[in-house]
């Protein structure tokens, strides 16, 4: 599992250049998240790479290629924090879902529920969230949704962008 | 300075001028028609109307490969788009400078698949190097300068500007300024190898025992020719060009061992084979100059300068890598092996060695001497028939198949830029368009396109184009009377089960088709008559003359690599090969 993360130029089209690398090249995503930064305009993207045998070097010099894309960044080398959110609502009782996240460490919430049904929210380990989805059984789930894994290296470094190039001619 | 006040469609041709672009090659239609008016109210920019907006790419194609400055297309929105792709993914495919202008159909109809939408932005995606939807007229030049800066710097590629019809009106005028500086966030480009690769890599070369140097399109993308020959003389050892690379190092120097990969020489693949150092420039280890990869220069350590740093480790991990433009990089490899007085003597029983492979199984290049009692052609005496007739000065462009083989086996390039085919993509009727770019670049220059009956139909039409402009191209045509390539794969691997290669009496009479547009038409059929038609041909300096020339259909072309094999797996004839 390779996690990525990526900055670039927050306009239309350059979204569907990153994702259509994958396609073209038969890469594909397990996860991507993607939000416009403290500057505007600029978007960062974490996305997961899972595939076994991926050639992860190529997948970061091409995507760095795009001339949209203006840093890329393999956490999965890095020293990184990374953190999911997910929202589940499953056909259990607020007590059963309280006794079942008690084995897991991650921050947990209710948010809403009913005699036959719980919404919770789940933030934490990629990892743990899908052991918790594993253990459950497919009758049990009403929805789930998950925000994709989301990363930055440690520290008190940044992702950061290079100034624009400035390119003069005669 | 006064103001200059241009509507969005006067700006873009006044960009282009300030780009210093000459010609631009086009096809009219709705989306583009303000674009076309403010063509027509200025001279400074030439519009070549073709037939095929696919032939309007290949011929800003052909231009640029041939000069190396961009070439630059317009096309209207819809089927004027998506004609014109093909010809994008031709450029993308072998790196060549390209600026396409869409019109597209105005703001307010995107997404409601109006009369000739298409989506050019995500239809031409995967095969351009970046492109441009344009927002606000004012924008318009700024994006025509940030497509030529994309398009021809680093590793070249084609570059879209989609241009919706509304901000080309020209009743909404803004003031035109054209940008003196651009800024590109981020947009990496590489020039010098870094000193320390430089050093690693010429004690590489040194230490060898057998080294190759196999330079491909990349080191003609970069002008290099110069700077290679220079490095091929200090290293004293066998050169070898891909098929893209032709002419980068002349063919006629006794170092070169002719081209390599799938129908490559017999000695230069053996070179490559039995190499203990593979030096590439430009050049990416694509699957036809490989062959099996995990059976590729397994003896061998490997140096590989490329302008596109994903080019590097992609295909076959190397020990030293250089990301630069190879014009650079080969400069400083050079400065160091003079600066050492590195003694080259080494090499020589090794140069001997690919001589000696030559003399064993090499191309025949005086079979015009080999008579036969049926006085049947064969289509490499069409080549070498060409080659004397032009004295091999010509800019030869092809199509795709069994005669862009033999064009590139047997018609020696000694300069760069004078081979100019689809490589890449393998593109079917690149040919004739691309050889219009070249003649309306060069236009003293003689220019042959050399192709098949099959290739020649599938842009025949732009024999008008050609009878309109007066561009006297030689078309040299191989016909064979079936698609060669395809028959001789069907010969080899499938039992000569023709599927789908012949027209039976179907074809046209080429010498009428050529006539109806007003060009000349000439055919051969004996090989005792070849030699002075060709010369007929060429000698026919204002005319586009289509030469018909009837080839024995059974030929194959040889060498060729077995599939799945190392480099030294050659079929060399239809009964020898060099593996049991």
């Amino acid at each position: 599992m390779n996690h990525i993360a990526l900055l670039m130029e927050n306009q239309p089209g350059a979204l569907s250049r990153v994702i259509g690398l994958f396609s073209q090249r038969g890469y594909n995503i397990d996860s991507l998240s993607v939000a416009p930064t403290q500057d505007e305009t600029l978007s960062r993207l974490t996305m997961t790479i899972g595939e076994e045998g991926a050639d992860i070097n190529q997948i970061l010099k091409q995507l760095y290629k795009l001339v949209d894309v203006v840093m890329v960044q393999n956490l999965s080398e890095a020293d990184a924090l990374t953190l999911e959110l997910a929202i589940i609502k499953l056909n259990k009782a607020k007590t059963d879902v309280e006794d079942l996240l008690n084995n897991y460490e991650f921050e947990r919430e209710i948010l809403d529920e009913k005699d036959n049904y719980t919404v919770f929210k789940v933030l934490g380990d990629t990892q743990e969230i899908e052991q918790l989805l594993s253990e459950l059984k497919k009758e049990e789930f009403l929805e789930v949704t998950r925000s994709g894994t989301l990363g930055m290296t440690k520290g008190n470094e940044s992702l950061a962008t290079n100034d624009q190039t400035k390119i003069s001619y005669d | 300075m006064a103001k200059v006040m241009t509507s969005g469609g006067e700006a873009l041709i006044k960009a282009l001028a300030d780009e210093n672009v000459d010609i631009i090659f086009g096809y009219p239609g709705g989306a583009a028609l303000h674009i076309y008016d403010a063509i027509y109210q200025q001279d400074r920019v030439q519009h070549i109307l073709v037939r095929h907006e696919q032939a309007a790419t290949h011929a800003a194609d052909g231009f640029a490969r041939a000069t190396g400055k961009p070439g630059v297309c317009l096309v209207t929105s819809g089927p004027g788009a998506t004609n014109a792709i093909t010809g994008i993914a031709t450029a993308y495919m072998d790196s060549i400078p390209l600026v396409v202008i869409s019109g597209q159909v105005p703001n307010h109809l995107i997404g409601t698949d109006a009369f000739q939408e298409t989506d050019m932005m995500g239809i031409s995606r995967p095969i351009v190097k970046h492109s441009f939807l344009v927002q606000k007229p004012e924008e318009i030049p700024v994006i025509v300068k940030k497509a030529f800066h994309i398009a021809t710097s680093g590793r070249p590629g084609p570059v879209v500007i989609d241009v919706p019809k509304n901000l080309t009106d020209p009743n909404e005028k803004f003031e035109y300024k054209f940008p003196s500086d651009l800024y590109l966030r981020s947009f990496a480009l590489y020039d010098e190898a870094e000193n320390s690769e430089v050093k690693k890599a010429v004690k590489l070369l040194t230490e060898a025992e057998r080294p190759v140097i196999y330079a491909g399109g990349g080191a003609i993308n970069s002008n290099a020719a110069e700077e290679i020959y220079e490095f091929g003389k200090l290293m004293g050892c066998p050169v070898t060009n891909t098929l893209m690379g032709l002419g980068v190092y002349p063919a006629s120097d006794e170092q070169f061992v002719g081209m390599l990969g799938m129908h490559g020489t017999y000695e230069a693949n053996m070179v490559m084979h039995e190499a203990d150092l593979i030096m590439a420039i430009g050049a990416r280890f694509d699957d036809r100059i490989t062959n099996n990869p995990n059976k590729f220069g397994l003896q061998a350590k490997k140096i590989h300068i490329d302008s596109d740093p994903s080019s590097i480790d992609k295909i076959i991990d190397v020990d030293v890598a250089m990301t630069g433009n190879a014009k650079k990089v080969i400069s400083q490899i050079n400065k160091e092996l003079k600066a050492m007085n590195f003694d080259n003597k080494k090499f020589d029983g090794w140069m001997k060695k690919a001589m000696q492979w030559r003399a064993e199984h090499g191309l025949n290049h005086n079979m015009l001497d080999q008579k036969n009692p049926d006085d049947i052609i064969l289509p490499q005496q069409v080549i070498q028939s060409a080659y004397k007739a032009t004295h091999g000065k010509a800019f030869v462009t092809s199509d795709v198949g069994q005669h862009q083989m033999f064009a590139a086996q047997y018609y020696h390039f000694n300069e760069p830029r004078k081979w100019i085919n689809s490589g890449g993509l393998g593109t079917m009727g690149f040919g004739l368009p691309a050889a219009m770019g070249v003649k309306f670049a060069f236009p003293d220059e003689t220019v042959a396109c050399i192709t098949g009956e099959g290739s020649i139909q599938m842009c025949i039409q732009e024999l008008s184009t050609c009878g309109q402009y007066g561009l006297p191209i030689k078309i040299i045509n191989l016909n064979n009377r079936a698609l060669g390539m395809v028959k001789q794969w069907q010969d080899m691997q499938y039992g000569g089960r023709y599927s789908s290669i012949s027209y039976e009496d179907s074809l046209p009479d080429f010498i009428k088709l050529a006539e109806s547009y007003g060009h000349v038409g000439m055919k051969v059929e004996k090989l005792s008559e070849l030699e002075s038609a060709m010369e007929e041909c060429f000698a026919l300096k204002d005319k586009l003359v289509f030469l018909d020339v009837y080839v024995d259909p059974d030929e194959h072309v040889y060498p060729m690599l077995k599939a799945g094999g190392d480099m030294s797996e050659m079929f060399l004839s239809k009964t020898e090969k060099t593996f049991e």
